[in-house]
């Protein structure tokens, strides 16, 4: 017991979650916007913006995200130069953001495509024959329902995307909890299972009551037809 | 040249003709639903096209707006050629009022603000007006009463009350009647046709695609009977009903009217 304690008190775990927190909050915004537009895209009248977008979704879903984060760090960040700071944590935390975003926007999207197939038809027809624009149409109408009915997708997507954030290790982004993991097990083989238990357990421990929330709201969200 | 015609067209009164559909063909893949359509209805006209399901009735009704396409011909609305795609067309459905077989209200808006949403969108109406014109039409459906509740919680017959008065708040030249009454249940058929009477009775203009026998007798100048993809016969509600012409409208007639 002492050595579990004396775990946190050389380590500093609840400061590497804040950091997977951060890597989330923020490729949950970016994610978000980008797989919005996405999907307004696929539904868009122009046929290339469709095509642009499913292509998209295509290439980032099927392509292993540790791919994408090693990509960000040899590909844009040391051959095609893209920098966000001179500071290397800041740099190697916003290319993990990026990484993480880019390839969780095609999730958002495919579940808000989902929510979309939820509002009939006819709706779209009956805003349109009244002279809505595109545009008015997907905000006033088809969004606002799509976004309530793909609530429970859209959870998952946020769980899955908590739990990639262990791949920014991948981004040398080096104070999350999966690089603190490997660390800790470097140094402390002697109580290996403890150290796996703590960061099993601090993960369903977060994501437990997002499971929860997303249910509850998806009740309460629940479009009535 | 386009606006001289509108503008002879607008002088001759009462007389202009609101919607003309010439030469118009459509198919879908081998299907060749509509063959050489041609249609001209005259301001206050009630049309009720009648037909046996698969004759592209509904299909006609839907180009007039162009939520169908068509393959060729022409489609006029007050003489303007329908527009593409684009501002155009939004400008024009804004003037042809659709209501559908299936209500389609806006689930996530009350009533209320399923009536007053083009108008302010669309048509840039401030908000405290577009709202006493709501009330207005949705007293004169009967549904005043509703206006705070949601779609969900109106019967079907209250609903497509509701569609009416959506359609009606844009003040549209033409209306469209896409099979109001076929999704609702028999005892809530006549509230809605009782509006529709009372809207034609009022100079609306009016294209109805029903299965409505008794509307089709009661408000309609015109009939128009079709099938597969043709218009069989056109004519006054007396002449269709009493002495048909063509032995498909004959053999239509005969099914529906023996019930």
């Amino acid at each position: 017991m002492s050595d579990f304690l004396s775990l946190f008190q050389t380590y500093n775990v609840p400061a590497a979650f804040l950091v997977n927190l951060e890597l989330t909050f923020w490729s949950l915004i970016f994610s978000a916007i980008l797989g919005i537009i996405l999907v307004l895209m696929r539904i868009s009248p122009i046929s290339s913006l469709r095509h642009v977008a499913s292509w998209y979704v295509e290439l980032f879903k099927n392509m292993p995200l540790t791919i994408i984060m090693v990509f960000m760090v040899l590909g844009a960040f040391a051959q095609l130069k893209l920098k966000f700071s001179d500071n290397f944590d800041t740099n190697f935390f916003w290319l993990a953001v990026v990484g993480l975003s880019l390839y969780t926007a095609a999730f958002v999207c495919e579940a808000l495509r989902s929510g979309i197939n939820t509002v009939p038809l006819g709706q779209a027809e009956a805003a349109r024959a009244l002279g809505l624009n595109f545009m008015q149409s997907a905000t006033l109408i088809i969004m606002p329902q799509a976004i309530r009915g793909s609530v429970a997708p859209l959870g998952n997507t946020l769980i899955a995307l908590l739990k990639n954030t262990t791949v920014a290790a991948a981004a040398s982004v080096a104070t999350e909890t999966s690089s603190l993991m490997s660390e800790m097990i470097e140094f402390r083989p002697d109580v290996i299972i403890q150290i796996f238990l703590i960061f099993a357990f601090g993960y369903v421990i977060l994501i437990i009551p997002i499971g929860i929330l997303t249910t509850f709201l998806s009740n309460k969200l629940a479009v009535r037809r | 040249m386009t606006d001289n015609t509108t503008q002879t067209r607008a002088q001759d009164g009462d007389d202009r003709y609101l919607v003309e559909l010439e030469h118009v063909e459509k198919h879908f893949g081998n299907l060749h639903v509509l063959r050489d359509i041609n249609l001209k209805v005259k301001k206050g006209e009630v049309l009720v096209i009648v037909g046996p399901s698969g004759s592209g009735k509904s299909t006609m009704c839907r180009t007039i707006n162009r939520l169908e396409t068509i393959d060729s011909g022409v489609i006029r609305i007050d003489g303007q050629p329908l527009p593409e795609e684009g501002k155009g067309l939004a400008r024009l459905r804004a003037e042809v009022g659709m209501v559908f077989q299936s209500f389609n209200l806006f689930a996530n808006k009350t009533i209320l603000d399923n009536v007053t949403l083009a108008p302010i969108k669309v048509r840039h109406m401030d908000k405290t007006q577009a709202e006493r014109e709501a009330m207005d039409l949705l007293a004169r459906v009967g549904v005043d009463s509703q206006a705070n509740k949601m779609p969900s919680q109106l019967s079907g017959g209250q609903q497509q009350r509701v569609a009416i008065a959506r359609a009606l708040a844009m003040h549209p030249k033409v209306m469209l009647f896409d099979e109001p009454t076929s999704a609702l249940d028999p005892e809530m058929v006549n509230e809605v046709l009782d509006v529709m009477v009372s809207l034609a009775a009022d100079g609306m203009t009016m294209l109805c695609v029903t299965h409505e026998m008794g509307f089709a007798r009661k408000a309609a100048d015109k009939i128009i009977f079709m099938a597969d993809g043709q218009i069989l016969e056109r004519g006054t509600p007396d002449e269709f009903f009493e002495h048909p012409q063509t032995e498909r409208a004959k053999d239509f007639l005969s099914k529906i009217l023996t019930h």
